[in-house]
């Protein structure tokens, strides 16, 4: 039963050390890093979620498939536009990230007045 | 708020997520038996309905399209974020004087063999994301996986040649405007299928021979070559921009 559950409980880990990264981050940089990491895990659940024992990739290139389990390809469409995405939001994060670092001098979230918590 | 204090207030609140978070993944079918009904159908639909082998690319590009029109324009709007923010206030420094000038050091100029090798990766990296691109409907692939792979051909081409070179080779305002025409081509050929009598982005283009070729898929094949322009350009002006912005963070040191 457990080792059908181990790539959730990656994700799980995946996602908390990502946002434990975000809250006790000291650089900016350091911060965006986490927040990859964070979204790294959705892949893994998606991925999890979709995957069958012994499936082949969906693609079906001769009808000879129809008896085959096959991997479910709805998660795969959705990894794969997120990847692409995360990779320009990324970008525009570390954008603010010079912004804000020219605009207060400090590239430490703790020491800037706005994100103070 | 000390370090100390935002750890304990983190693990607070974690441990009982991490929980719940378990909690909630046990009641999930285990990995391995998962795979959703509609996965099933769509795999089974979509090599007859739509001539398209790959159920991955004719989810993105035909059953599931308005939802990649959204993903597009997310992708459009965090590059126009990325370009606005390091848009330069003063854009008086021209294009010929921007070489790589390294506040404490001179970068050493490119070796023959990375200039040889580099060059004769661009056309192979660029002719690879094409065929990707433009096979997606056939074999796993399409216009996201081909954009990004294109766009790494003008990384090489940042690495075989100069700075001043790759910015005048991929000049953020041209690839600004391919950006958008990608971006436009897709909302378009979606229109499309309003003028032939349909839904918005359906599939209205005759669906090409089967099993399915580089012409078959309809509008498949259409909607991944627009999402392909759009992705190659919006990371060529991504990085363009960011190498713009550190040559002029050196020069003004």
């Amino acid at each position: 039963m457990i080792p059908g559950y181990v790539p959730f409980f990656v994700a799980i880990w995946l996602f908390l050390w990502g946002l434990y990264g975000i809250i006790t981050s000291r650089h900016f940089v350091h911060l965006i890093v986490c927040v990859g990491l964070l979204q790294t895990s959705t892949y893994l659940l998606l991925a999890g979620i979709g995957y069958r024992a012994g499936g082949v990739a969906p693609v079906m290139v001769t009808t000879t498939h129809a008896h085959e389990s096959v991997v479910d390809p709805i998660v795969q469409a959705l990894m794969l536009t997120d990847v692409v995405v995360e990779a320009t939001v990324m970008a525009l994060l570390l954008a603010m990230a010079v912004q804000l670092y020219e605009k207060l001098g400090s590239a430490d979230p703790q020491k800037t007045r706005v994100l103070r918590g | 708020m000390s370090d100390r204090a935002r750890r304990i207030i983190f693990f607070v609140g974690a441990l009982p997520l991490a929980a719940l978070l378990v909690l909630a993944c046990l009641r999930l079918p285990p990995s391995g038996r998962g795979g959703s009904s509609y996965g099933d159908v769509i795999n089974g639909a979509a090599a007859d309905e739509r001539h398209a082998a790959d159920a991955v690319t004719a989810v993105n590009f035909d059953y599931r399209a308005f939802d990649t029109l959204g993903e597009e324009f997310i992708l459009f709007t965090s590059v126009m974020g990325v370009v606005l923010l390091l848009r330069r206030s003063s854009e008086d420094d021209t294009e010929d004087d921007t070489d790589d000038k390294s506040a404490n050091r001179q970068a050493p100029p490119t070796s023959d063999a990375v200039r040889a090798l580099g060059l004769a990766l661009v056309g192979l990296t660029v002719s690879f994301g094409l065929y990707i691109v433009t096979h997606g409907q056939v074999s796993p692939g399409g216009g996201f996986q081909g954009g990004v792979i294109i766009a790494t051909g003008w990384m090489v081409l940042y690495l075989a040649g100069n700075a001043q070179t790759y910015c005048r080779l991929a000049s953020p305002s041209l690839f600004e405007a391919v950006e958008a025409l990608g971006a436009a081509s897709y909302a378009l050929v979606g229109a499309g299928a309003l003028v032939a009598g349909m839904a918005y982005l359906a599939n209205y283009v005759p669906l090409g021979p089967t099993p399915s070729t580089v012409r078959s898929g309809g509008t498949i094949a259409l909607l991944s070559v627009a999402v392909g322009i759009e992705v190659s350009a919006g990371f060529i002006v991504l990085i363009s921009t960011f190498l713009k912005e550190a040559l002029a963070e050196r020069q003004d040191q």
